[in-house]
């Protein structure tokens, strides 16, 4: 290596350091520039009907997208009822039961390599898996696809919260007779609560803007879901079901210029509930471990 | 693990007062043992239904046009006409674009926050870069659409080529919209996860060695040239898989802004397809079974990509791990 003078290196030196501070204030920009175009796009066509009323066809003055956002809302929480008590029990599974064994090894590798497998191919799946069959789109098949897509990531929350857990709790538990399964929902799950709720939150957030699976799933609807009454709900979700996703995917795509207002509008929302949701559970995770 | 083990295990022989309800209770640990290990085991069955589905989907595909589905890059739903090449080459070519950039700029900015930035800056800077993988792609894709493809077609695009002249690579009218697009908001949405992975691997690098490094009069870049990257290497080749799966399977904001046009041109300008973008936007149209049938085969081949971009990430950051364990 050939030597260089003091001189040259404290330039590159220099050189460098400057490069990475724009760097970092570039990729700040870049997210300020997004969040800005948000608000100066969509903050405009927040307004009581974007809320109450249902769309409008392209040209028609005051239109809404509240059956998206009530759709969105019924498939998120459905999605999260089947995702995260399968993914609890899978998560005390590898952290207590299977502790140690091959079998959770495997499981294990399996849901990190679930949790690369892209959301569309997902919502292929579950298309082939129940669209196909039941001859339509509906609101459980895009709720199943966002529940296989929490499914690793809560499993691997749940595990790894447990993990933190002290041993002598268990031993204590353990040493007074307390049979397993007690030990784990009994003691274990209540110490790690906190942080098993905030990964549950991470997951919902992650899930709830997502738009690639529930487009041959869903789909999108024009229309209210019916919500007269327990059944007359259930088989109305057994219809295309409206939200937010793919209506802004829908909107953003027409031509038609009061259509991308309502997209830039249902964005606006949608971005700035997942990141509440985000910062909420990040602060959360904070403040137990601080 | 195993001395544990035996611990419960003295732990249940001894006490006297349990062993009268010990049938009833065993078998209501193996109740809850079976019912928890089945909630696990779906994880691993999903993988393989995935899996099986797309080739079950996909067989009338490879059963009447066998390899040519792979070695073509036609794709012409009217004249049955399908080749995956097209759209194998558009998520290639926007992965190399996204990882070419993001690499560089995560480690810079990994550089900023462990080496430069102040703790609270850092906390500030870092946060909101990790934001930016909070945020939805659908997102990415109506930015990219209607300011980012824009500003590319004004001011970038047009600049390139008054550099470049008519170098093949750059040619072509400027449309904003495009592989070259494409594959920046692609770096914009790995840059996060990456820079997150690299900032931590830095940070879990024992300070004598930094400190060893500054004391011989080293400048701070040349440490992380020599000291820090050399020993974090295998953690940034992680954080590069991890990423490169993501990019590969990124759909609605390439979908947004690729051009969807199913060719092979040379200009990073022109537009394309990935093999993501294809799907979100003519799956729900597809009623010819061999069209679905396609579609399904190009999500069997990207399935099997990142399955494999998966296993090598994950046995890689396992055998990492273990390292570790073992150098200390």
């Amino acid at each position: 290596m050939k030597p260089r003078s003091m001189n040259s290196r404290r330039w590159l030196d220099v050189a460098i350091k400057t490069l990475s501070g724009v760097a970092a204030l570039g990729g700040c920009f870049m997210l300020g520039w997004i969040l800005f175009v948000l608000v100066a796009r969509g903050a405009g066509a927040l307004n009581w009907d974007f809320f109450t009323k249902l769309p409008t066809p392209p040209g028609v003055e005051g239109g809404g997208v509240a059956n998206a956002i009530v759709g969105t809302l019924a498939i998120t929480a459905m999605a999260a009822l089947v995702g995260v008590p399968l993914g609890m029990l899978g998560g005390v599974y590898l952290a207590e039961f299977g502790r140690g064994t091959r079998l959770a090894a495997a499981i294990r590798f399996s849901a990190n390599i679930l949790m690369g497998v892209p959301s569309i191919i997902i919502g292929i799946f579950v298309y082939a898996m129940l669209v196909q069959p039941m001859g339509r789109f509906s609101g459980y098949a895009g709720s199943l696809s966002l529940a296989i897509i929490m499914l690793p990531i809560v499993v691997r929350t749940t595990e790894d919260m447990l993990a933190m857990v002290p041993g002598s709790l268990r031993e204590a538990a353990m040493a007074l007779g307390a049979p397993r399964w007690k030990v784990s929902f009994g003691i274990y799950f209540r110490a790690a609560k906190a942080g098993i709720l905030t990964g549950i939150l991470l997951a919902v957030a992650r899930v709830s803007g997502e738009t690639a699976p529930l487009l041959f799933t869903s789909l999108n609807s024009p229309y209210w879901n019916r919500f007269d009454s327990v059944t007359g709900a259930a088989q109305s979700f057994a219809q295309p079901t409206a939200n937010l996703t793919v209506t802004i995917f829908n909107q953003a795509m027409s031509p038609y210029p009061d259509w991308q207002q309502s997209a830039w509008a249902a964005s606006l929302l949608i971005t700035f509930g997942v990141l509440a949701l985000t910062i909420v559970s990040r602060f959360m995770l904070q403040r137990r471990n601080g | 693990m195993e001395k544990q083990s035996t611990n419960m295990d003295q732990a249940e022989t001894i006490n006297p007062e349990l062993t009268g309800a010990q049938p009833r209770r065993l078998s209501m640990d193996i109740v809850i043992h079976i019912a928890v290990a089945g909630c696990a085991l779906i994880v691993l069955l999903l993988i393989f239904a995935i899996f099986i589905e797309l080739v079950r989907g996909s067989s009338l595909v490879f059963h009447r046009l066998g390899l040519d589905f792979l070695a073509k890059s036609q794709w012409n739903p009217v004249t049955g006409e399908f080749g995956a090449l097209s759209s194998l080459f558009g998520t290639a070519m926007t992965t190399v674009i996204a990882l070419a950039l993001a690499i560089p700029l995560s480690l810079a900015i990994a550089l900023f926050l462990v080496e430069m930035a102040p703790p609270k800056i850092a906390t500030i800077v870092g946060g909101a870069i990790e934001l930016l993988a909070a945020i939805p792609s659908i997102i990415y894709g109506m930015w990219g659409l209607f300011f980012f493809a824009p500003f590319m077609a004004d001011r970038v695009q047009p600049l390139i080529q008054r550099f470049t002249g008519q170098f093949p690579l750059f040619s072509g009218p400027p449309m904003g919209i495009g592989m070259l697009t494409a594959g920046l908001v692609l770096a914009l949405m790995v840059l996060p996860f990456m820079t997150a992975i690299t900032r931590d691997v830095f940070r879990m690098m024992p300070p004598v060695l930094r400190e060893s490094g500054f004391a011989l009069g080293a400048t701070t870049f040349e440490v992380t040239r020599k000291i820090t990257i050399p020993h974090t290497i295998r953690g940034i080749i992680g954080a590069t898989f991890l990423s490169l799966g993501r990019a590969l399977g990124e759909t609605m904001a390439v979908t947004f802004v690729i051009g969807n046009d199913h060719g092979i041109a040379a200009s990073l300008f022109a537009p394309g397809s990935s093999i993501a973008s294809t799907l979100a936007n003519e799956f729900a149209e597809a009623s010819e079974p061999l069209y679905l049938s396609a579609l399904m085969g190009l999500g069997l081949v990207l399935l099997v990509i990142t399955l494999l971009v998966q296993v090598v990430a994950q046995l890689w950051l396992g055998w990492m791990r273990r390292g570790r364990g073992g150098n200390a």
